[in-house]
């Protein structure tokens, strides 16, 4: 980025957040946080991992995302003062989870689709050539995108305009499924994913790419989809089907797209950043990697040699604004914005809240359930624990009578204030998944901690090729310390039940649910939950079980 | 995805065990050669004495296309190409494997060194590839991940 301009987008950052004040009109603060100067002469817009949100949420951004100790492994003041920005005023509220409730309270809910509707015109307005890009992860994350098994989203995101998308949970609804709605219900949303073969004669199953002429100026459009669906989701899903990051496939599409004329390669990942910064550097061509997956809200892009990497947040957050300078040598330069979608300054487009209330109409009773009031903050994201997923485990120990809880380490799932109602809605904004079973097995302490090294392995692997870009696996009525720089293997130790040590050949009883095994079988976990919260009429405020960490001292990724 | 190829194949059983008769030519050749001890050693560094290549010399010759996580253990596709010029075998071995050594093939002369295995697997390991030219023995190996699944993202 050119510095002259860098400065000038600190300075309107800062004026944001100093100037976001109840005194001044909204459309004052919109306008400043909006009306950005296009540049160049290629803009894409990206959304990501926007989980089927289609009405405002509160989402805390996470207090322990562990790292190397740069983008995007940083949380807090550590992100405030790398990006510049001033603390308490609404961009510290976007980007990071300090002082979360005052902050809600007085910023409001972010993202809903009506309200990145309005955004997009009127980011579209000054660039009517930008193309409009979803990253994935749009057609799972709540109840009515279960219920219509993705249909509900497709109808949003073709009314939201997008141009292009790839994906990730959108295969949890099986091979047909997706092939259907690839086939019959997305045009003239283009569906890319160069990383999906079929298993036995390695076809490709999708378009790789799109070519796109835009202001005149040919742009390739490479689809990433989540390379290890079939493994952290259930194979049986899309048993014909395989992933991988397939670099050296990559490799000759951007070369072939090259060679028939792109001037601007731009790859539409669900690969998660840390995967993206280490394919930014053994992949020659791409100019600009627009990444999710990992749910980074990352103000500025990373550069890797002559690659931008972004992440653009999760559950319709944030919109990604990159404006490229495309010459006849290809891009000369760029502008980059996460704009984040405050629902108080966008006023809902209304042709986007009308379809939104027509796809929620059939099923209002059953969304409304008030089940329970919160007097705690409840929120998921994390890289060990999040306080409803604490309630989660709780609802499992209860109602399964087992000695130890285990809930998946998702990184989606929505917010909810002290004194918020509990709604069925919210349970499913938790927990909607097409196998949702809850389970209790009987297992002994060595495969606890056996599992527990895997998923820590996945997570902390020193090897960004080797993760998979969920978190840790909530545990809940034991105790363990984990010290995520050592190997597997060597992780977990410390595992404590009731004070006691656990034993490797005793067998406990441990209640989970989402299980990847074909053949499994339990009632759904919101069943679990609603019953749990439905015997409550108020759930204090909980106290999060996280592991004791070892050697992590002064960790940017790690809230003081 | 090719439909019609894939159809063709299901509809024409049989073209599947014919093609196989014909490249498995010198079955009688083969069980001539058949090492039993190298497939029956417990440990790679036997098996690799074993098939005299004990002392194998590391190669960036020899690549190795395999997933770095495998999506199903019972069933690794690995993709083996050796750049070294007149190789005459490649053997494949999987380190924790119960039986290291997974399989070797023999090439007659003038066939290109270009094998596709799918392997089982029960954990994390090193594959480790030898490929024999002019007498020598050249090595290569990967890890390959194998994780219990579940709970990504």
């Amino acid at each position: 980025m050119h510095r002259r301009e860098f400065l000038r987008l600190l300075a309107a950052a800062a004026a944001a957040g100093a100037s976001f004040h109840p005194r001044d009109s909204a459309a004052q603060a919109a306008a400043e946080l909006y009306d950005v100067p296009p540049f160049g002469n290629v803009s894409l817009l990206h959304v990501t991992d926007v989980h089927a949100q289609l009405l405002p949420v509160y989402f805390r951004e996470p207090s322990v995302n562990f790292g190397n100790g740069k983008p995007p492994h940083l949380v807090g003041d550590a992100l405030l003062k790398e990006f510049k920005i001033p603390k308490g005023g609404a961009l510290a509220y976007a980007f990071t989870h300090l002082d979360f409730e005052r902050l809600a309270r007085r910023y409001g809910k972010v993202g809903g689709y009506a309200h990145l509707a309005t955004l997009v015109k009127r980011v579209r307005a000054s660039r009517p050539h930008a193309l409009l890009l979803d990253g994935g992860d749009s057609w799972q994350g709540s109840a009515t995108a279960l219920w219509t098994r993705g249909a509900d989203m497709i109808g949003a995101q073709k009314r939201l305009g997008i141009d292009m998308m790839t994906a990730h949970w959108e295969f949890t609804y099986g091979a047909e499924r997706v092939a259907e709605a690839v086939e019959k219900e997305l045009a003239p949303v283009e569906f890319v994913a160069q990383n999906v073969k079929t298993a036995d004669f390695e076809d490709p199953v999708f378009k790789p790419y799109s070519l796109r002429s835009v202001n005149g100026v040919s742009v390739a459009v490479i689809g990433q989809a989540f390379p290890y669906t079939p493994i952290a989701n259930p194979r049986y899903m899309v048993p014909n089907w395989s992933f991988g990051i397939q670099e050296a496939r990559l490799q000759s599409l951007v070369d072939e797209a090259r060679a028939k004329g792109a001037r601007a390669v731009v790859l539409l990942s669900h690969n998660g950043m840390d995967v993206d910064l280490k394919l930014a550097s053994r992949v020659k061509g791409i100019d600009a990697i627009l990444g999710g997956h990992t749910h980074d809200g990352v103000p500025a892009p990373a550069q890797v040699g002559r690659t931008l990497v972004t992440n653009a947040g999760s559950n319709g957050k944030f919109l990604g604004v990159l404006d490229l300078d495309v010459g006849a040598g290809g891009v000369a330069g760029y502008r980059y914005r996460l704009l984040p979608v405050f629902a108080n300054l966008l006023p809902a487009d209304a042709e986007m809240s009308a379809y939104i209330e027509s796809v929620r109409r059939p099923h209002r009773a059953k969304l409304a359930e008030r089940l329970a009031l919160t007097e705690g903050l409840l929120y998921r994201r994390g890289n060990f624990n999040g306080s409803f997923d604490q309630l989660i485990l709780e609802a499992l120990l209860a109602e399964k009578n087992a000695e130890i809880a285990f809930s998946p380490g998702f990184r989606w799932g929505t917010t909810l204030l002290p004194g918020d109602p509990i709604t069925f809605e919210h349970v499913m904004d938790q927990t909607a998944i097409t196998y949702p079973y809850s389970t209790l097995n009987q297992l002994t302490g060595a495969q606890i901690k056996a599992i527990l090294e895997d998923v820590a392995d996945n997570l902390f692997n020193p090897d960004p090729y080797l993760q998979q870009g969920g978190d840790m696996v909530r545990v809940g009525g034991m105790t363990y310390a984990c010290e995520p720089g050592a190997r597997i293997g060597a992780r977990i130790s410390d595992m404590r039940l009731g004070g006691k040590p656990l034993d490797a050949d005793r067998t406990y009883r441990v209640a989970g649910w989402a299980p990847v095994a074909e053949g499994a079988s339990g009632e759904p976990i919101w069943e679990v939950v609603a019953r749990y919260l439905r015997g409550k009429k108020a759930v204090p405020a909980l106290r999060v079980n996280s592991p004791r960490l070892i050697g992590v001292k002064a960790n940017p990724g790690i809230a003081a | 995805m090719n439909n019609r190829r894939r159809n063709l194949l299901k509809s024409a059983g049989a073209a599947a065990a014919l093609l196989a008769a014909g490249l498995l030519k010198p079955v009688a050749a083969l069980a001539a050669t058949w090492n039993k001890d190298a497939f029956a050693a417990k440990k790679a560094d036997d098996a690799l004495k074993t098939i005299g290549a004990a002392s194998a010399a590391p190669s960036g010759d020899i690549v190795i296309e395999a997933p770095q996580i495998a999506e199903n253990g019972a069933v690794v596709p690995i993709e083996i190409t050796s750049k070294i010029a007149g190789t005459t075998s490649i053997a494949v071995l999987i380190e924790k494997n119960p039986y290291p050594l997974v399989a070797k093939f023999d090439f007659m002369e003038g066939a290109l060194p270009f094998v596709k295995v799918n392997v089982k697997m029960a954990e994390t390991s090193e594959v480790r590839v030898v490929a024999a030219a002019a007498g020598k023995n050249y090595l290569a190996s990967k890890e390959i991940k194998v994780t219990i699944g579940g709970c990504g993202g």
